[in-house]
């Protein structure tokens, strides 16, 4: 082996004296404050495993000495949020539902508190969108067709107490009776096909829809109006648009006729504070129905 | 391993402190301009001020983190254009490119704040303390006695005041100047100020009166870099070792050779910032600040030699010049390929950026359609979706735009919460509109999966206007 390119004998101070089939090692030294920094940082690491939660028990994590938890900030974070919102909260509650759009400070913060209220308590049923779930009785709440009345009073109304549930005796109450006990089949056939063409569709056996139009007049018109227009007042939804709670087809119409449906929704008075109710009343009206 | 009963070295080693000499000459001269110039300019920057009228702020230079705004004399930056400063940085970065293959580490000797700010340091050091052997004397003078402490704490004092303005003059470009300096006097500034400008004064002590060096060898990524960047044509600081070897205290000189012309007067090792000896040729640690040209320029005026033994050239006049062939011209090195190269995609960023900036319009939209649900059926059967439309008026007044559907004469467009089709957006103000697009049952777009249509954004009082391609899901999809 040529020793020309580094002439370096066998431990020469510029080795570490390690070689390998003739091959030596430099040594450059590594500064020495980089040998401390690096144990510094070594003595940082043990010490905020002390003040900080960090080895893994049994049950729980070592608290630290500080006593710190990313919990218990984020607590004090909401709680911080809260006492800041404190005042507009007071301003929502305090002015009439239907005038907050005059003041837009007031109103966007009521439209983005209320998205997150809807996000946490309302999208289980409704979808987050807000789409609901088609024809299942979870109704879509972005289009212009109302069970209950869409101005900004009657969603907050119905919000606030409910439909047809037990918890408050203000919640919003009616009940189509089930006509599989009072009809017979054929009746059921009839009323069904005629209620088909209520909203322009076309009846599965257009010969039926005759009898069917006597029996729905005399039976549903009262709850569904003459032309099948519906009523705000019972929840009795429109027949003749082109919106379904439950489905417009033959056999989801049948159904409902045969067996009736009692669509539930909790109030939310006792659980959410009367400015999230506002807020979120007047996030639903703002969706695209809103009246 | 063969061998394990090798005397064991240390792996580690103490900073070996430098104690540069003062030197005069014309790059020492060059380098005091440019110190008075960079630093100039960070200090005076953030006091300038630029009138843009009531609504916003009259400084020229400002981050406004607070409002998402980056304001630089008449060009005004909002997030979403954050692709003028990514390109800014890929000028910076193009431009380093270009000057390292050129002219080698100029940036590093001159322009570095880590130079600027150790070079200011070191005057203070000299100032305080004397010259080389003055400061080497202190060094090894063991026990403190009253003298030595009243240097060291003045030294001190006056770097710490310094690393104070560094660290102050930073905040000053995230805030109105003159306000935020009244509430830092006050002590009424924020505590991230204070926060910021402590780390910025510690690092600034700590770097330009301690560390020095050591951050550029073992810190600092860019000497690695640069060294893949450098060639046999690139100028950079070298030894004329044809002219000057063998060296007065040479082996070869001992031994009764010609003595070249370097009388190994150690003026270029002892000037040097950096603690390295030039004569050995290129090496990581040189910054290739030019102190040791002008050193031994001295020198060689003294024993009546020409001057330039240390010299800018590159490495390939060496072999010319040894050769006795006639090295190339300057241009000649500075002029090839790869720097032409830097140049043009230099100078092609630049006139994109600049072209993008005049192509701005006066203000901007995103429209985002709202997918869940994808389509919603309303009540007579027509069929309606939803979009996210922002508009950022960057108007200093008032704008109104107009908003147009385009693409099937039967879309008729509602905005929520506005009657009518026009929009008041405050100045300088982005405002979040939902639009609805509906379609009349049984119409294409409303049978249809999918059908692509155009947003325009029109503003009413001027021809301006935005547009932006979205599409409509129907019953289809
Ligand atoms: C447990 C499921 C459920 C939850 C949770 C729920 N709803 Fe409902 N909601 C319903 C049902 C079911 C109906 C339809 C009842 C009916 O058939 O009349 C309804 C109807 C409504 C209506 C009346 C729609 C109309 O056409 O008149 C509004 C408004 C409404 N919900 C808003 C909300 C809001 C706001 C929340 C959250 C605070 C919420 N809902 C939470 C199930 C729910
Ligand atoms: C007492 C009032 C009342 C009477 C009478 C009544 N309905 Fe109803 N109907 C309702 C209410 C309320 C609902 C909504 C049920 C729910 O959400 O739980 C409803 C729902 C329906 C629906 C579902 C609509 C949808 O969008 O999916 C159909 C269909 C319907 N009724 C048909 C009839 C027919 C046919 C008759 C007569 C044979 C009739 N109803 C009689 C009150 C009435």
């Amino acid at each position: 082996m040529s020793n020309k390119p580094s002439q370096l004998q066998k431990g020469d101070p510029t080795t570490t004296g390690h070689e390998w089939d003739g091959i030596q090692e430099f040594n450059n030294p590594l500064p020495r404050w980089w040998l401390w920094t690096f144990y510094a940082c070594i003595a940082w690491g043990i010490g905020y495993t002390i003040a900080y939660p960090a080895w893994p028990g049994i049950s729980a994590a070592t608290p630290g000495l500080l006593g710190y938890s990313s919990r218990a900030e984020v607590a004090e974070e909401i709680a911080a949020v809260e006492t800041r919102n404190a005042p507009v909260n007071e301003r929502l509650e305090g002015v009439e539902l239907a005038s907050v759009g005059d003041d837009a400070e007031l109103y966007s913060y009521a439209v983005s508190s209320g998205a997150a209220v809807f996000r946490t308590w309302c999208a289980q049923c409704h979808g987050s969108g807000a789409g609901g779930v088609q024809a299942s009785g979870y109704p879509n709440l972005l289009d212009d067709d109302w069970l209950w009345g869409g101005d900004i009073d009657a969603i907050h109304q119905t919000i606030a107490y409910g439909i047809r549930n037990e918890e408050y005796d203000d919640a919003r109450y009616s009940a189509m009776p089930a006509y599989g006990d009072m009809f017979t089949a054929e009746e059921i056939s009839q009323v069904v096909n005629f209620v088909q063409t209520l909203s322009g569709g076309t009846a599965n056996d257009p010969a039926q829809v005759e009898a069917g139009s006597v029996l729905y007049a005399d039976n549903c018109a009262a709850c569904h109006g003459e032309a099948g227009e519906g009523d705000i007042t019972q929840g009795a939804p429109n027949l003749a648009d082109a919106i379904w709670l439950y489905g417009g087809d033959y056999a989801a119409l049948t159904y409902t006729v045969t067996n009736a449906r009692f669509g539930i929704m909790p109030g939310w008075q006792d659980r959410l504070s009367e400015a999230e109710i506002r807020a979120v009343a007047l996030y639903v009206h703002q969706l695209g129905g809103g009246q | 391993m063969s061998d394990s009963a090798q005397p064991q070295q240390s792996l580690y080693a103490a900073r070996e402190p430098i104690f540069p000499r003062r030197v005069s000459g014309k790059f020492r001269n060059l380098k005091w301009i440019v110190m008075a110039v960079t630093l100039g300019i960070y200090y005076v920057t953030p006091w300038i001020r630029w009138d843009r009228g009531p609504e916003l702020p009259d400084q020229a230079v400002l981050l406004d983190l607070a409002h998402r705004r980056f304001y630089f004399f008449w060009i005004e930056i909002w997030p979403h254009e954050f692709y003028f400063v990514a390109g800014l940085l890929i000028m910076a970065g193009l431009g380093l490119f270009l000057f390292t293959s050129a002219l080698g580490r100029v940036w590093c000797g001159y322009a570095c704040p880590q130079t600027v700010w150790t070079d200011l340091y070191i005057l203070v050091e000299r100032w305080i303390e004397g010259d080389r052997n003055a400061r080497l004397r202190l060094h090894r003078q063991t026990g403190w006695d009253l003298r030595k402490a009243r240097l060291r704490i003045t030294k001190w004092t006056l770097w710490l005041l310094i690393g104070l303005a560094t660290g102050g003059a930073w905040v000053f470009y995230f805030a109105d100047a003159p306000t935020l300096l009244r509430d830092l006097v006050t002590l009424q500034a924020h505590p991230i100020a204070y926060t910021t400008m402590a780390i910025l004064t510690g690092t600034t002590f700590l770097f330009g009166g301690f560390a020095r060096e050591q951050i550029c060898i073992y810190a600092c990524p860019w000497p690695r870099i640069q060294a893949a960047m450098m060639d046999e044509d690139t100028i950079t600081v070298g030894y004329r070792a044809w002219r000057g070897e063998p060296h007065k205290h040479s082996e070869e000189v001992k031994a009764g050779a010609e003595m070249g012309d370097c009388i190994d007067c150690m003026a270029c090792v002892n000037v040097c910032p950096m603690g390295i000896d030039i004569r050995d040729g290129q090496q990581l640690e040189c910054i290739t600040c030019a102190l040791c040209i002008d050193a031994c320029d001295d020198v060689m005026a003294k024993i009546g030699k020409p001057r330039g033994l240390i010299d800018y050239l590159a490495l390939s006049d060496e072999e010319a010049e040894r050769e006795h062939r006639t090295p190339k011209s300057v241009w000649r090195h500075i002029l090839r390929p790869r720097t032409i190269l830097y140049t043009v995609l230099w100078s092609l960023v630049g006139i994109g950026l600049v072209f993008a900036l005049f192509i701005r319009a006066p203000f901007d939209i995103t429209v985002a359609p709202l997918r869940n649900p994808t389509h919603v059926v309303m009540s007579d059967g027509s069929i309606r979706n939803t979009y996210d439309v922002r508009i950022r008026n960057k108007y200093g007044e008032d704008g109104t735009f107009r908003i147009v559907a385009s693409g099937h004469p039967a879309m008729i467009v509602d905005l929520e919460g506005v009657d009518g089709k026009t929009v008041t957006i405050a100045p300088q103000e982005m405002k979040l509109q939902r639009v609805y697009v509906t379609v009349p049952a049984g119409t294409g777009p409303a049978l249809a999966e999918r059908t692509d249509f155009r947003f325009w954004i029109e503003d009413v009082n001027s021809t301006a206007r935005e547009h932006k391609d979205t599409s409509f899901f129907g019953q289809g999809n």
